[in-house]
């Protein structure tokens, strides 16, 4: 069984403060967090020195350690990586930086893009360390997200790890036979037991459908659990979101 | 009192395959039965019709006096309870407790009365630690056992098992089987593994060609060598069926 699954976060997240939360307050903090961040305007340095306390504080109220959210947030790195051809490829004025011809919209642009990039991967890790995926779908759907879309997800993930083993199992049995995928002429091996995954699939969905019939689904997934989010739920979090507002607010004041 | 009843059950898949031909049985309540057989010879399509997943081309199956007819579907299937051979196939949830609600919830239950629910069904399978734990984090024994809770939860007359001994170690093998026995249903085991039948049912059916072709005490039709490898059946080398 692989390290990475959808009952815990990536890492262990029992003892932390946040864990205890209910998973709709987490995510809608988080998604005004994210939204005030975006809204902040770009030129507001202060202003993302002063988000980015928020986010580091938030992380230290839930115990999440700082240096694996430093590390974790390299994921973003693909994703931004663009940004920084901005400077070059931009138009409009040019200033000098360090002997380097850039565009000062360009700049803007890239500082834009990395700051509000970062800060809202930053928000996200804190969510995900604190909150598991089982929850963080439960979280979705008491926030009204159709429940057929979180439904999918969680069929997804619950189902994934199963064809991730079973795709496994295939490939050792290929090549405890002396397969080598990396040989051209036995790309067919590697081609028939995707086939043959795909179909294993499509097969074990029936089951599985036969099993959801056996138990009374009608074609609607039932609502599981009433534990909503209390008073003190929405206190434990509505300072993040409310501080962040108020200095997106701020950055187009002053 | 009979429980379930087929009376002339013909199937045929849509593909034309005729896996039925003609099922007549009855099970009293309270009877653990083997459904024995070899591969192919009708034994899944059979259960099938046991909580209405599929219907009889001809004849009919009746769960307490009540058919399995489309506007009785959801009473069937609260009546009995299928446990497939794989029990990922069973648990779909991405957490134990919501899978042992699906039933219930489907049922209509909701709140305190679903969450009592399923601690009921966690705890007949001594479970109840496991709740809130993904089910593909779990041992084959406790998803064994959990996909037995799935069934459990929606208090079923009849619980029908496919395989229940497969890819189990001798030890979850054996708790399963105490805890079927402790749990005192009415209970029907599609099986290949003879002496897990003789442990478990009093009472086996063999099933060829989508015929019942022989009924009786389990402990006569497993020395019955014969009868066996006619049908593609044998106990495992050195086994001996206990005398009662």
């Amino acid at each position: 069984m692989s390290g990475s699954h959808s009952g815990r976060t990536t890492v262990d997240v029992r003892h932390r403060v946040g864990f205890g939360i209910a998973p709709e307050a987490k995510v809608l903090a988080v998604l005004a967090t994210v939204a005030a961040v975006v809204a902040t305007r770009r030129e507001a340095v202060w202003a993302f020195v002063a988000l980015a306390g928020v986010v580091i504080a938030a992380a230290m109220a839930a115990y999440v350690p700082l240096a694996g959210l430093a590390k974790r947030l390299t994921i973003e790195i693909p994703f931004v990586a663009f940004a920084v051809l901005l400077p070059f490829l931009g138009r409009g004025e040019r200033v000098d930086v360090l002997g380097i011809d850039l565009s000062r919209a360009g700049l803007w642009g890239a500082w834009n893009i990395i700051a509000k990039g970062t800060l809202g991967v930053a928000c996200t890790l804190v969510l995900v360390s604190i909150t598991t995926v089982p929850d963080l779908l439960k979280g979705l759907e008491r926030l009204r997200a159709p429940r057929l879309l979180t439904a999918i997800a969680a069929f997804m993930i619950r189902y994934g790890e199963v064809i991730r083993a079973e795709a496994e199992r295939m490939r050792i049995a290929r090549i405890s036979r002396c397969d080598n995928a990396r040989n051209l002429w036995q790309a067919k091996a590697l081609a028939s037991s995707s086939g043959v995954l795909f179909v294993r699939s499509y097969e074990r969905g029936e089951r599985v459908h036969l099993a959801m019939l056996s138990r009374g689904f009608t074609g609607e997934m039932p609502e599981l659990g009433t534990t909503r989010a209390r008073r003190r739920d929405w206190q434990a979090v509505a300072g993040f979101p409310a501080a962040a507002i108020a200095i997106a607010v701020t950055s187009w004041i002053l | 009192m009979t429980l379930v009843e087929f009376r002339g059950v013909k199937y045929r898949y849509p593909d034309g395959h005729q896996a039925l031909h003609g099922i007549d049985l009855a099970i009293e309540a309270g009877e653990r039965i083997a459904l024995l057989g070899p591969n192919g010879a009708g034994k899944t399509t059979l259960m099938l019709h046991l909580n209405g997943v599929l219907s009889p081309t001809e004849g009919t199956v009746t769960i307490g006096g009540l058919p399995t007819t489309k506007e009785n579907l959801q009473e069937i299937r609260r009546r009995v309870g299928l446990v497939f051979q794989d029990s990922d196939d069973q648990l779909f949830m991405s957490r134990v407790s919501d899978d042992v609600g699906f039933g219930p919830a489907n049922l209509g239950l909701r709140g305190d009365e679903l969450a009592a629910r399923v601690d009921e069904a966690l705890a007949a399978v001594d479970m109840g630690h496991l709740a809130a734990r993904p089910p593909h984090h779990l041992s084959g024994g406790q998803k064994r056992r959990v996909a037995l809770a799935t069934v459990l939860a929606m208090r079923p007359e009849v619980l029908v098992l496919d395989e229940p001994s497969s890819n189990l170690d001798p030890q979850a093998r054996r708790d399963f089987a105490n805890l079927l026995k402790r749990l005192g249903q009415t209970v029907v085991i599609a099986t290949h593994d003879l002496p897990y039948a003789a442990e478990l049912c009093p009472r086996s059916v063999i099933i060829d060609g989508g015929r019942v072709v022989a009924d009786g005490p389990t402990s006569e039709l497993l020395t019955n060598a014969s009868l066996l490898r006619s049908h593609r059946l044998e106990l495992p080398y050195g086994f001996t069926i206990p005398q009662s």
